[in-house]
């Protein structure tokens, strides 16, 4: 993990690679979550802005970075979204995810996967699992915009991440 | 289904962030026993972070890149890692004056709690004493072989009178006395035990206090004198090896 050791030296070209590799991913998840350019790109900046703060809230030893980002991303813009402040510090996000995120082509065949996964997904199953990461509402909030029972909700959900998984595992 | 079925669609909310209140602090709480169930979260946190790859759309403007190399540029880390050739001459200098730092601070927490130790072997070692004593005391006061006698005055009220328990074998001798006249400053009173056979032996100084009361808590005696009476006399303040007469008080036993 070359990239981060550059980062934690405090090697600003190190940052300008980095953001190269993974500015695109970054700022997909945080328009995708916020809809309005200005507000993603403020994300983009946080995010970055943090990992050079502190380069240690990511540990290599437990997760790939770009995965990493996602999530942290994916926090970050939800925190925003619901105008609330940041709930989890970034040391504490931990991922543990199996494609490689690092080299493009890889993230091209990983992204490729997702979509087919979700596509392939009933719609129902697919708009809880959206409405629950890409808009942050709880299992009761979707349950009161669809009319479907919590449980059902609940099941939807946990079904939803297994199929993802399963595409990984085959 | 790795995980414990009644808590599998929990699991997947929480991975997303998205579970409260009871059913969330239930959740944790039973994740704390179940490693089973730690397991599963980390897996369905990886499938949360898979979802992030399904999100596409423009690439970032290029004033997004610039604004953050500003930023960076402006921003000069605070804690910057020295390259690795610096370091390598530094770091053992570095690792010296923590270790010695460190040995230090241990040094000085063992010497403090060495320093503590003896003090609590000091205490204990009192307070066993004065339990043996107050044992003593209370053994003396209630033995069936001790000879008791009351002294009193010849002289009209306030009557002097002192009380004086005796155990031979053990040498223990308990002496209470009140309503005692007070004294001139370099003068008290000396207790005797009249043995049987020999001369007075002195067996403690004292003064009464502000209403004539006084005690003497077993005095260093020799053991085995066998006591024919107890007398008082007034001595000067450091006491006297033999009684001055006269005997102000005299008791022998009841």
């Amino acid at each position: 993990m070359s990239l981060v050791w550059g980062i934690r030296s405090g090697d600003k070209s190190a940052m300008a690679t980095l953001y190269d590799r993974y500015s695109s991913l970054v700022y997909a998840v945080a328009l995708r979550v916020l809809g309005e350019t200005g507000a993603a790109e403020d994300v983009l900046q946080e995010v970055f802005m943090q990992l050079w703060r502190n380069p240690a809230a990511f540990d290599s030893g437990r997760g790939n970075l770009g995965a990493w980002l996602g999530v942290i991303t994916r926090n970050r813009a939800i925190d925003g979204l619901r105008k609330r402040r940041p709930e989890t510090d970034i040391a504490d996000v931990v991922v543990s995810v199996e494609p490689d995120m690092a080299d493009a082509a890889e993230r091209s065949r990983a992204m490729e996967k997702v979509r087919g996964a979700l596509v392939g997904m009933p719609e129902a199953q697919r708009s809880a699992l959206e409405m629950a990461y890409f808009e942050g509402l709880t299992h009761t909030e979707i349950a009161a915009k669809t009319g479907e029972p919590l449980g059902t909700i609940k099941t939807r959900i946990r079904a939803g991440l297994q199929a993802l998984r399963k595409v990984f595992e085959a | 289904m790795s995980a414990h079925q009644q808590f599998a669609d929990d699991l997947a909310l929480l991975a997303l962030g998205t579970l409260q209140g009871d059913e969330r602090v239930a959740l944790e709480k039973h994740m704390e026993g179940c490693p089973a169930c730690r397991r599963e979260l980390e897996r369905l946190r990886g499938d949360t972070a898979l979802l992030a790859l399904s999100a596409s759309g423009p690439k970032p403007p290029q004033r997004s890149r610039e604004r953050l190399l500003k930023a960076i540029a402006q921003e000069p880390r605070a804690k910057k890692i020295p390259a690795r050739r610096s370091s390598s001459n530094f770091m053992p200098w570095l690792a010296a004056v923590a270790f010695l730092l460190l040995a230090g601070f241990f040094w000085r927490q063992s010497d403090r709690l060495a320093q503590r130790v003896a003090q609590l072997q000091d205490e204990s070692v009192q307070q066993q004493a004065q339990l043996e004593r107050a044992r003593e005391v209370v053994s003396t006061l209630t033995s069936t072989d001790a000879m008791r006698v009351t002294l009193v005055a010849a002289q009209t009220p306030p009557q002097p009178q002192g009380k004086a328990i005796y155990v031979r074998e053990r040498a223990s001798l308990i002496f209470l006395a009140s309503n005692l006249v007070s004294l001139p400053p370099q003068k008290a009173y000396e207790l005797w035990l009249i043995p049987t056979n020999g001369a007075p032996i002195p067996a403690g100084v004292f003064k009464p206090d502000a209403r004539g009361s006084a005690t003497v808590i077993q005095p260093p005696l020799p053991a085995g004198v066998e006591a024919k009476a107890f007398a008082i006399t007034i001595e000067p303040e450091q006491g006297s090896a033999t009684p001055t007469m006269p005997i102000v008080m005299m008791g022998t036993g009841e």
